[in-house]
This record gives structure tokens, C-alpha cells and sequence, in this order.
């Protein structure tokens, strides 16, 4: 390796702290970094999209019920955490941009806190949400006791909350294992690691915030705008 | 830009990609308060997957990236369409084919 080294330095290349030594140059490492992210988030379409499958044909199949226990959920919730959601992209797009131009540690580290804080907010909606599902009885298995009367009688509405829980939850421990993942990258940046140079770990990060804000966009209509009309009712 | 396609994203972009973002939310809250009938699902999905397309191409950079990126995200969506395709072409062709159909098996009852 020292070889290599005395190879480098006899070219005249500087060689970067961060270059591994089996790529050619920092932009080849980037590239690679980036596209290995994006096959993940390929695995991760697929992840979600068994459960958008089973989404899809149970609400062809119970129609009446998922249109009865989405009446349940509150809209303006929904609407909040969505827009807060999209308001945590703007702040990590924000974040990336600034360690891209090599912006002073203290500005990088405002965008990563601010992302963290918006995805801590969105996660405290959805605690509320969880308790309400809970208070009123409506958490699918033995303790399924719905007070409203179409419930009680539809087929289906249990699968609708499953469905619910099921992909929320596994949208909750994405947005968790993001913040746990953002405090660490924020660490890095205020450590003064991040520079136009290298900024491989915020860039990357920044992709699967960005798709966990994708599955929200797809799951919020999803979930909580069934049923036309029926919505105006504000039934809760 | 570079040939590996990273380039520094226009900060004003960002935020008007945000404003638009916000406008859908609104739009699709407010379509989905109207009764269209079977209209209603299309439209909320077709919103969703211009939200979705605006946070892909500027806020993951898509449409700066070079193609191999670009077709391997294209693919999960190619092969997500092939699970919807044949898991409906079944069972939703199952009453046609005279077989039983799931949920008038009575396993689900009483919900």
C-alpha cells in the first residue's frame, strides 16, 4: 500500500483521506455509493409494495368497510404530517446542498437538526393518532370493538386497520431508524468531516429521507382520503 | 456537470419543488372532499404520482443522474407492476372461472 502511496505522490496526486483505495477517484467512490444506495431503495419499493398489494385487492374486495374505517382517521392530521413531511425534504435537500458546497459546519448541522426535529414532530402526530386508535377500540385482533355500526357490520374492517397499522408502522420505523441515522451524520458534521470534497454519508442519507417521504405521499390518500363525498361528513 | 451526474441543486428549485409539493396536498385533500365516483381513486393517484415524480427528479436528483440509475429505479416500479398485474389477473378473474372466492369463504366474517 505504501507503494501505492509513494506512486501517487511520485504522479503528484494528493491523495484524499477519504478515497478507498479501490476506486480511481472520489467522483468514481461517489457514483458508486450512490447508485448501491439506489438498489437499495429498489429492495425497498418492493418491500412496501407487498403491502400495497395486499392494500390493493382487499380494498377491491371490502370496498363498504375500508370506506367506513377510513372515516376513522383524521384528515387534517394526515394533512398536517404530510406537509410537515414535506417540509423535513426541504430542510434534508437543504442539508445535502450545504455540505455539497462545502458550507460552514454550523449551517450543515442547522439542516440536519431541522430534519430531525420535523421527522420528531411527524412521529409525535402519529403517537396521537396510534392512542386514538387505541382509546376507541379499533386496533385489529381480540379487543376490536368499534362503536360505529357500519363497522360492526361490514366485513373487512379489520383488515383495513391491519393494513393501517401495518404500513404506518413500517413507515414509523423508517422514519426512526432515519432520525437514529441523521444524529449520527449530524455528529460527522459538526466534527467539520463534510466538504465539497466528500459528502458520500449526508448525500446518501438524503436519498432514503427523500423515499420515505415517497411512501407517505403514495400512503396518506391511501389511507385517509376513501370514500368521496363521505369525507365532507366529518365523521369521527 | 459532472458525468456521474452530481451536481449542486439551485436552493430557489428546491423551494418552488416544496411550494408545488404543498399546493398537491391541498388539491388532493380538497378532490378527494368532492364525489367523483370511481373518479375519485385515479385522481388522488395520479396527484400522488406527480408528488412523487417532483420529489424523485429534483429532490433525489433523478434527472441528473446518469441512466444506469435510471433504470434501475424504473425497474422496482416495473417489477411492483408485475406482482399488481398477475396477483389481480387471479384472483379478480376468479368468479369468471367459477372458482370460490375468498371472502365469501366466511373466514372473515364479522369483521
Amino acid at each position: 500500500m505504501s507503494e501505492v502511496h509513494a506512486a501517487l505522490a511520485a504522479t503528484g496526486h494528493e491523495h484524499h483521506p477519504r478515497l478507498q483505495h479501490h476506486f480511481d477517484s472520489l467522483e468514481q467512490q461517489l457514483y458508486a455509493s450512490t447508485f448501491g444506495m439506489w438498489v437499495f431503495l429498489v429492495t425497498e419499493v418492493l418491500f412496501f409494495g407487498g403491502l400495497f398489494m395486499a392494500y390493493i385487492l382487499y380494498r377491491i374486495w371490502y370496498h363498504d368497510a375500508f370506506v367506513a374505517a377510513s372515516a376513522h382517521l383524521d384528515i387534517w392530521l394526515g394533512a398536517f404530517n404530510t406537509a410537515v413531511l414535506i417540509g423535513s425534504s426541504l430542510t434534508m435537500a437543504y442539508a445535502v446542498n450545504a455540505a455539497q458546497r462545502g458550507a460552514k459546519a454550523k449551517e450543515q448541522v442547522l439542516w440536519l437538526v431541522g430534519t430531525m426535529i420535523l421527522g420528531s414532530v411527524f412521529l409525535g402526530v402519529k403517537v396521537i393518532e396510534y392512542a386514538d386508535k387505541f382509546t376507541h377500540n379499533l386496533v385489529p385482533g381480540a379487543n376490536f370493538h368499534p362503536a360505529d355500526p357500519a363497522l360492526q357490520t361490514l366485513p373487512g374492517g379489520q383488515i383495513y386497520y391491519s393494513l393501517y397499522f401495518a404500513l404506518t408502522g413500517l413507515h414509523a420505523t423508517h422514519m426512526i431508524v432515519g432520525i437514529a441515522i441523521l444524529a449520527v451524520i449530524t455528529w460527522m458534521a459538526w466534527k467539520g468531516r463534510f466538504d465539497a470534497t466528500w459528502f458520500t454519508p449526508v448525500e446518501i442519507m438524503g436519498l432514503y429521507w427523500h423515499f420515505v417521504d415517497l411512501v407517505w405521499i403514495f400512503l396518506f390518500p391511501l389511507l385517509y382520503l376513501i370514500g368521496g363525498s363521505h369525507l365532507s361528513g366529518g365523521a369521527h | 456537470m459532472s458525468s456521474t451526474g452530481h451536481v449542486i441543486g439551485n436552493r430557489f428549485t428546491y423551494f418552488l419543488v416544496f411550494m408545488a409539493l404543498m399546493v398537491g396536498t391541498i388539491i388532493t385533500v380538497l378532490a378527494a372532499r368532492v364525489d367523483l365516483g370511481w373518479l375519485n381513486l385515479p385522481l388522488a393517484m395520479a396527484i400522488a404520482t406527480t408528488k412523487a415524480m417532483l420529489v424523485i427528479l429534483f429532490f433525489m436528483h433523478l434527472k441528473d443522474h446518469p441512466k444506469l440509475i435510471k433504470v434501475t429505479f424504473a425497474a422496482a416500479f416495473f417489477f411492483f407492476m408485475i406482482l399488481v398485474a398477475h396477483t389481480l389477473s387471479d384472483y379478480l378473474t376468479r368468479p369468471t372461472m367459477g372458482m370460490p372466492q375468498f371472502p365469501a369463504s366466511g373466514l372473515v366474517s364479522g369483521s
